[in-house]
C-alpha cells in the first residue's frame, strides 16, 4: 500500500480471525514522511488500540507489533522481524497460548469485528493525534477504556409502537441495515448496523421512534407477521 | 523587446541546456520540461545526483537523502522532454540569447547505453573489482574498472574507466575481458570512441556545483597521513547504510568503533585562502555528530568551531537539540595542533579552552569539516560558456539579478553562485529555470513531444488473462532463484494464461517481445517478477498501455531485492519465496480494475499575494513568461520593506532598484495590480482556483490557476533595552535610515554599541533571522567610514556572516569594529546613568565584565512574520511554522511549494532572507507556478479515494483525518472528495467507519488478496 495510514483496523482483526498468530505492521520512520501525510501516526494509534482490543478478549497484545524503519535499514528489518516471529512462536498458536477455547475465540473476534465502525467513530478524535512521545504509547488507550467502550457499546432500536413506516431512516441508513416497506414497521438488522446513529437523527421528532441503547441487549425484532402498521383513525 | 534587454524578432529556440546534473540542475531541468521546454541535461560524471546522493541524511530533519533524491532521479530519467547527456562536457557555446549553438563532447563509456540493462555483471567479474577507489564512497570503498557508480544510478548503466582498465593501461590482450564475455546483452565495446554532438538552445543554465576542499593541503591536520583523520564526506559514507561499512562507524586503522570523536570546523573555509564561509559545514557536522550518537549513544563528541552558523530555517532548533538532547559539546576554538599517537593511531588535539586554559585531549577519530570550493574545471567551463567568475572563483552575479551571469541568456544556480545548502540549491535551480523560461517561453511546446498511444481495449467483463514474466536479470536473480520453476509454478495459478522467463525484462528488445506476447495471448493483465517497482513500474505500465491495455492492470513482484539479494546464500528458500511473491502478485492482479484519468482545463492566470520585492519579482517573471497576474497588495502602494531600506552591503542605493521594479510592474499590461486589498477565501483546486478578495470598493472573486504567497515580514520592535524610552536606542533599520538621511548626525557619534539577537525570536528555542549579523556589520562599517575615530562595539552570540558575507565580517574587523561575545542567559545589561546609556557586557578575551558608555545603542532585533499570516494561512488552507512563517511542503526538496498543489511561497513569508535570496526564491515560485499555468490541461484521478455516497453517514471522520483537508460534506450531508485534489494516501479509507470510501487501485479486496494468497495454504 502507499502508506501505513491505509492499514484498516478491520484488516488487523480479519487477520486474527483468519487464524494468524501474529500481525506485524511496518511503516516509514516517524516524522520522516516524504509528503505531509504522516499516516504512520494513524497506523501507530490504530495498532495501540488494536492491542487493547486483543487484551480485552484475552489475547496477548504482543501478537500485534508495529515498527518504523527506512528502506535503508534492511538488517534492522530482518532483526525486528525475526525477533517478532520468535516471540509469537513462544506464545504458541492463537488462543491456545492464552488458554481460550477455539469456538469462544471465534465468537469473541466476530463480536469485536462487528464493533469496528463503532470503535472508529467513538475513537476517531484520538486516532488522529500524533503521539510524539514514546512514553505515551502504553497509556494512550487503557484497558479500562476499551473494556467500557465495548461494554457500553451502543445499539439502535426502532420502537415498533412508535414507528410510522415513513421510510426516512431506511433511505438514509448508510449501511442499508433497515428492513422497511410501505406500511411495514421498520426493523434494524443488528448484524449489519454500523451504529452511526443516522436513524436516530433523521427519525421525525413527532414520531421519536428510534432509541439508543447503551450496553443493554437489544430487544428481539418484532415478528414479521406483526409488522403491518395499523394506523389509528 | 524580450526581458533581459534582448531584442529579437525571431522566435527563440524552445530548448534549454542545463550544465550539471546535481540537485540544482535536476530541479531546473524538471521545471523547464514541465513547462513545455525541451531540456538537454549535460553532466560530466557517469551518473546524475551530484553530491546529494552521497549523503546519508540531510539536516535539519535527518531525512534519508537517498529516499528523497531517488524519486527526483527517476523523474528526470523518465521525463520524455529531458535529454540526458551524462559523461559529457560542453566544448563551446556560440550565438546569443534565444539562439545558442552548443558543441558537446560525449565521452565513451565503452558500453552501449541502449543495450546495457544495468545488471552489474561486468562490475562483478571485473579483475579490478574492489581495487579502484570509489568516487561515490569518497575513497572509503572500492569499485572495479567496470562499475556502476551506485545502486540508484541514473542512468543505470555501467561505465568502463580507462584509467584503471587493464586493456587501456597495459594494452590489448592484457586482460581476458571477462566483463565483455559475461555481458548478456553484449553491450561492451572497447572500440567505442568519444563523440561530438551539436545542439541549438535558447538559453543555458550553469549548475556545475562545487568540490570539497582537498584536506591534504592543510598538512597540519594530518589528513592522508593519519588514517583516523577523515573528511566529513568520508564520515558521511561510514554513516550510510549503503556505504562501505554498511552504516557502521569504524576507525580505518583498526576497524574498531571510536568512542571519542572530534569535528574540526572551517577546514578550507574562513581562512587566508578562502575569504568566505561554506555555509553548510556547521549544520552538516551537527547532523553527522547527532547520527554518530544515534549509532552509538555512548560516543563522546566535540565540535571545534569559531561561530555556529545556524542561520537557516529550523537550524537553531537543530543545534539546540544536538547540544541539549544529544550532549554534543561545542568548543569555541581552532585547535593549535593535532598529532597522531603512534601506538594507538588516536589523535591528540591541543587547544585553548574558553576560560583560557591550554588543554590536550585524545580522540579516536577526527572529522574535518571540509568547505566548498568552485569545481576545479569551472574556470574552463566559464571560458567555454563565455561567462565571468568572481574573485573567489564562483559565478559572477549581481545582488539584484542573483541568477544572471555576465552573458545574457546564460543563468546560474546552486553552489556555483555561492556556497549554499540543498534547499537553496533547489530554489535557485527553479529560479534559473524561471529566467530561462522568460527568455524562451514564446517557443514553449515547439520542441517537446507527447507520446501517442493506440486506443484502449475495453477488457471489462473479460475473465482475467494474466501474463507472468519472470526476469533473470542476467544472473542477478537467476544466479540464486530457479526462475524456470517460478515460471512453471506461475503457469498453474488461476487466471494465468502465459508464464515464461526473460533474460532482461526491461531491455528494449524484450519489451518488444513482451508486447507481442500480450497481443498473441490476448493478455489483459501483466505481472512482472523482477526488480523494484520504484524504478521499473512506470516502464512496464507504460508498455501495456502501448498495446492498448489500461496501465493500471499491471503488478510487480520484487524477487530481486526481496529474494535473490537478501537470501543469496539460500537458493531454495529464495525460490520458494519468489513463488510466494508471484502468487500474491497474481492474486492481486486478478482483482485489478482499469482506472482512467480525467483531463481538466487550466486557468493560466496567477494571483501573487504581496507587493514587496518577492511578490513583484514573481509577478514580473510570470508576466515575462506570458501569464496574466493579479498582484494583490494590502498597502496603498507597492514596494514593501524596500521603502525602508537604504543601501545594500556593497553600498548600492536601493531606491533606483525599487523605483524601476515598481515602474515595470505598473506598466506591464499582463499585471493587474490590486492595492489595499486582502484575501479572505480560496476555493477550488490546482489550475482552477477562485479567490475572494476585499478591497475598498467591495468584494470580488478572481478566477486563476495558481497562487504565490509573498506576504513578507517585518523588523521586530519591542521594549527591550530601553527601546521606546530613550531616543538614543534604535533598531538597525532606524540606524540605516539615519545614516542615509542624516549623515551629519551620525558622523558626530563617538561610541556606538550594537547588541545582536534582541527580541523573543532569537532566544533559546527561537530562530535566527539570517540577515541581521551582516546588516549590523554593514551599518558598523558605514559608521567607521564616516568617522574612523568612532568606537563601534558589536556584542553577539555568534557572527553568522555565511557565504561571501564573511567578507563583511573581515572588513568590519579590519576597520576596527570591536566584537564582544555573550552567552545565552548572560545577556548584556543596559542602564541609564547620568543621562547616558551604560552597557555592561562580558569580555570573552579578558574574561571579565566591561562597561561601555554609548551615545547610540543599536538593537539588532531580527525579522518576524508579517501580521495577518494567521488569517491568510487558514484561508488558503496552508500551514504555518510555530514562529508564524509559512511552512513549505518539504524543507529540503520542495522549498517553494506547499503540500496543496498550485500554491507557492517566497520571500520573507517563508523565512528571513536577503534581497538577493528573496529575488531568487520569487523566481523559483514563478517557475513552479509556470509548471501549472503552462499546461493546457491537467490529468487528475487514478489511484484516489472515492466516496460511495449511499454508504456515507456524514460522520466527518474523513474531513478530520485527511492530511490535505480535501473531503467536504456536501449539501446532501455526505462526504465528497475532489478527484483533482486527492493524493491517494488512503488514510480516510482506513478510518471511515462506514467503509464508504475506497482507494482506487488499493481497494480492501485488492489489499487483502495479497495477504490471503500468502497464507493460502494456512487459512
Amino acid at each position: 500500500m502507499m502508506c501505513t495510514g491505509r492499514v484498516d483496523l478491520e484488516f488487523v482483526l480479519r487477520a486474527f480471525s483468519n487464524g494468524m498468530d501474529g500481525v506485524f505492521i511496518v511503516g516509514c520512520r516517524l516524522n520522516e514522511c516524504n509528503y505531509v501525510t504522516q499516516g504512520n501516526y494513524h497506523a501507530l494509534n490504530m495498532a495501540l488500540l488494536s492491542r487493547r482490543l486483543l487484551e480485552h478478549i484475552g489475547l496477548n497484545p504482543v501478537r500485534l507489533s508495529i515498527d518504523f524503519m527506512s528502506a535503508g535499514e534492511g538488517i534492522r528489518f530482518a532483526e525486528v522481524n525475526n525477533d517478532f516471529v520468535k516471540k509469537v512462536k513462544e506464545l504458541g498458536p492463537l488462543g491456545e497460548g492464552e488458554g481460550i477455547d477455539k469456538e469462544e475465540l471465534k465468537t469473541k473476534l466476530a463480536g469485536i469485528r462487528k464493533l469496528v465502525p463503532y470503535i472508529k467513530l467513538e475513537k476517531n478524535d484520538k486516532l488522529g493525534v500524533p503521539l510524539r512521545n514514546r512514553e505515551e504509547y502504553d497509556s494512550y488507550f487503557t484497558l479500562e477504556e476499551i473494556d467500557s467502550l465495548v461494554r457500553d457499546a451502543v445499539s439502535y432500536y426502532i420502537i415498533p409502537d412508535k414507528c410510522q413506516a415513513c421510510m426516512i431512516c431506511a433511505r438514509r441508513c448508510p449501511a442499508q441495515s433497515i428492513i422497511s416497506g410501505k406500511n411495514q414497521i421498520h426493523v434494524i438488522e443488528q448484524e449489519k448496523c454500523i451504529r452511526c446513529g443516522t436513524c436516530l437523527e433523521v427519525c421525525p421528532a413527532r414520531f421519536n421512534a428510534v432509541t439508543k441503547l447503551s450496553g443493554e441487549p437489544v430487544p428481539p425484532p418484532i415478528p414479521e407477521e406483526r409488522r403491518t402498521l395499523v394506523r389509528k383513525a | 523587446m524580450l526581458p533581459n534587454g534582448i531584442n529579437d524578432d525571431n522566435n527563440p529556440v524552445g530548448a534549454v541546456m542545463v550544465v550539471g546534473g546535481g540537485i540544482s540542475g535536476m530541479q531546473a531541468s524538471l521545471d523547464l520540461a514541465s513547462s513545455g521546454i525541451k531540456v538537454y541535461l549535460v553532466e560530466s560524471s557517469p551518473a546524475l545526483g551530484g553530491k546529494m546522493v552521497q549523503l546519508d541524511k540531510t539536516f535539519p530533519t535527518n531525512d534519508c537523502a537517498t529516499c528523497i533524491v531517488s524519486p527526483k532521479l527517476v523523474d528526470v530519467a523518465r521525463n520524455p522532454n529531458i535529454k540526458l547527456m551524462t559523461y559529457s562536457e560542453v566544448l563551446s557555446v556560440s550565438g546569443s540569447a534565444g539562439d545558442f549553438h552548443v558543441k558537446i563532447k560525449q565521452k565513451t563509456r565503452y558500453v552501449d547505453m541502449d543495450k546495457c540493462t544495468g545488471c552489474g555483471e561486468c562490475a562483478r567479474v571485473c579483475v579490478w573489482r574492489g581495487r579502484v577507489s570509489s568516487e561515490f564512497d569518497a575513497g572509503m570503498g572500492k569499485r572495479g574498472a567496470a562499475y556502476i557508480p551506485f545502486a540508484q544510478s541514473v542512468p543505470l548503466v555501467a561505465t568502463i574507466d580507462p584509467n584503471s582498465c587493464l586493456l587501456f593501461t597495459r594494452g590489448k590482450g592484457r586482460c581476458a575481458a571477462p566483463c565483455s564475455k559475461n555481458c548478456g546483452p553484449k553491450a561492451i565495446d572497447f572500440e567505442m570512441q568519444d563523440s561530438e554532438i551539436e545542439i541549438d538552445v535558447g538559453a543555458v543554465i550553469a549548475a556545475p556545483g562545487y568540490e570539497l576542499y582537498d584536506a591534504t593541503l592543510s598538512e597540519e591536520l594530518g589528513y592522508g597521513r593519519y588514517p583516523n583523520v577523515l573528511t566529513s564526506i568520508q564520515f558521511e559514507r561510514l554513516l550510510s547504510a549503503s556505504g562501505p561499512t554498511r552504516g557502521k562507524v569504524l576507525r580505518p586503522s583498526d576497524q574498531e568503533e571510536p568512542h571519542k570523536i572530534a569535528f574540526l570546523q572551517c577546514v578550507g573555509s574562513r581562512d587566508q585562502k578562502h575569504n568566505y564561509c561554506s555555509s553548510v559545514c556547521c549544520m552538516y557536522s551537527t547532523k553527522e555528530a547527532m547520527l554518530a550518537k544515534e549509532h552509538a549513544p555512548g560516543t563522546d563528541i566535540s565540535v571545534f568551531m569559531m561561530d555556529i552558523r545556524a542561520f537557516g530555517k529550523g537550524f537553531d532548533a537543530y543545534y539546540e537539540r544536538a547540544k541539549n538532547e544529544h550532549g554534543i559539546k561545542y568548543i569555541r576554538c581552532r585547535p593549535s595542533s593535532l598529532k597522531e599517537i603512534p601506538s594507538s593511531k588516536s589523535l591528540l588535539i591541543r587547544y585553548e579552552s574558553e576560560d583560557g586554559r591550554i588543554l590536550e585531549e585524545e580522540y579516536d577519530m577526527v572529522v574535518l569539516a571540509v568547505g566548498m570550493e568552485p569545481a576545479k574545471r569551472v574556470g574552463e567551463l566559464a571560458e567555454r560558456l563565455g561567462i565571468k567568475l568572481s574573485a573567489e572563483g564562483f559565478c559572477k552575479t549581481d545582488e539584484f539579478a542573483p541568477l544572471d551571469t555576465s552573458r545574457p541568456g546564460i543563468f546560474a544556480c546552486g553552489p556555483f553562485v555561492e556556497p549554499m545548502d540543498i534547499p537553496d540549491s533547489v530554489m535557485t535551480g527553479s529560479g534559473a529555470a524561471a529566467q530561462a523560461l522568460a527568455l524562451v517561453s514564446r517557443s514553449r511546446d515547439t520542441l517537446v513531444s507527447e507520446k501517442e498511444y493506440p486506443p484502449e481495449i475495453d477488457t471489462s467483463g473479460e475473465e482475467p488473462r494474466i501474463g507472468v514474466f519472470v526476469c533473470h536479470c542476467g544472473t542477478n536473480i537467476a544466479g540464486v532463484v530457479d526462475v524456470k520453476s517460478v515460471a512453471e509454478y506461475a503457469s498453474q495459478l488461476p487466471g494465468v494464461v502465459r508464464a515464461e522467463t526473460t533474460i532482461y525484462a526491461c531491455a528494449q528488445d524484450n519489451i518488444q517481445t513482451l508486447k507481442l506476447k500480450m497481443k498473441e495471448f490476448g493478455l489483459n493483465r501483466l505481472v512482472i517478477a523482477a526488480c523494484s517497482p520504484r524504478t521499473h513500474e512506470p516502464l512496464f505500465s507504460d508498455t501495456i498501455r502501448e498495446v492498448g491495455i489500461n496501465p493500471f492492470m499491471f503488478e510487480m513482484a520484487n524477487i530481486r531485492d526481496q529474494c535473490s539479494w537478501v537470501h543469496s546464500k539460500e537458493p531454495d528458500k529464495a525460490t520458494d519465496k519468489s513463488k510466494d511473491l508471484v502468487r500474491m502478485a497474481v492474486a492481486r492482479s486478478r482483482l485489478l480494475e482499469p482506472l482512467y484519468k480525467t483531463k481538466l482545463g487550466v486557468n493560466s492566470k496567477a494571483v501573487v499575494i504581496g507587493g514587496g520585492v518577492a511578490g513583484m519579482t514573481a509577478a514580473l517573471s510570470l508576466a515575462d513568461q506570458g501569464f496574466g497576474v493579479f498582484l494583490v497588495e494590502r498597502e496603498p502602494q507597492l514596494g514593501g520593506n524596500l521603502h525602508k531600506l537604504r543601501y545594500s552591503v556593497s553600498g548600492e542605493d536601493y531606491r533606483p532598484f525599487v523605483d524601476s521594479l515598481v515602474e515595470r510592474v505598473m506598466s506591464n499590461p499582463l499585471i493587474d495590480v490590486i492595492t489595499q486589498a486582502t484575501v479572505t477565501a480560496l476555493t477550488g483546486f490546482l489550475g482552477n482556483y477562485k479567490m475572494t478578495i476585499v478591497e475598498p470598493g467591495g468584494q470580488r472573486v478572481i478566477e486563476h490557476g495558481a497562487v504565490v504567497v509573498a506576504t513578507g515580514g517585518r523588523e521586530y520592535r519591542g521594549e527591550e533595552y530601553l527601546y521606546g524610552q530613550d531616543s538614543h536606542v534604535l533598531t538597525q533599520l532606524e540606524l540605516e535610515q539615519k545614516i542615509a538621511d542624516s549623515p551629519g548626525e551620525i558622523a558626530k557619534v563617538k561610541n556606538v554599541v550594537m547588541i545582536q539577537c534582541v527580541g523573543p525570536a532569537a532566544k533559546s528555542g527561537g530562530y535566527c533571522s539570517r540577515v541581521c549579523c551582516t546588516t549590523s556589520l554593514k551599518n558598523a562599517i558605514r559608521i567607521k567610514e564616516m568617522n574612523p575615530d568612532a568606537n563601534v562595539y558589536v556584542i553577539a552570540k555568534d557572527i553568522r556572516t555565511y557565504g561571501f558575507k564573511e567578507q563583511v565580517y573581515t572588513e568590519a574587523r579590519s576597520k576596527g569594529v570591536i566584537f564582544l561575545r555573550y552567552e545565552e542567559g548572560h545577556e548584556p545589561k543596559v542602564e541609564r546613568v547620568d543621562g547616558r546609556l551604560r552597557i555592561t557586557a562580558n569580555d570573552h578575551v579578558l574574561h571579565e565584565p566591561v562597561t561601555l558608555d554609548a551615545d547610540l545603542l543599536v538593537l539588532t532585533t531580527g525579522i518576524v512574520p508579517s501580521e495577518g499570516n494567521d488569517i491568510l494561512a487558514p484561508a488558503l488552507k496552508v500551514p504555518l511554522t510555530k514562529e508564524g512563517f509559512f511552512l513549505e511542503a518539504h524543507i529540503k526538496l520542495r522549498p517553494v511549494d506547499f503540500a496543496s498543489e498550485g500554491i507557492f511561497v517566497c520571500g520573507l513569508a517563508h523565512y528571513p532572507k536577503f534581497i538577493g535570496e528573496s529575488i531568487a526564491q520569487a523566481l523559483a515560485a514563478a517557475a513552479r507556478a509556470a509548471t501549472v499555468l503552462s499546461r493546457p490541461q491537467l490529468e487528475v484521478g487514478g489511484s484516489v479515494a472515492v466516496v460511495e455516497q449511499r454508504k456515507c453517514a456524514g460522520c466527518l471522520t474523513c474531513v478530520r483525518v485527511c492530511p490535505y483537508k480535501i473531503p467536504k460534506i456536501n449539501a446532501n450531508g455526505v462526504a465528497e472528495i475532489e478527484v483533482a485534489e486527492c493524493h491517494g494516501c488512503g488514510t480516510c479509507v482506513a478510518e471511515c467507519p462506514a467503509k464508504a470510501i475506497q482507494l482506487m487501485h488499493y481497494r480492501d479486496g485488492q489489499v487483502t488478496a495479497k495477504a490471503e494468497a500468502l497464507f493460502a495454504e494456512v487459512i
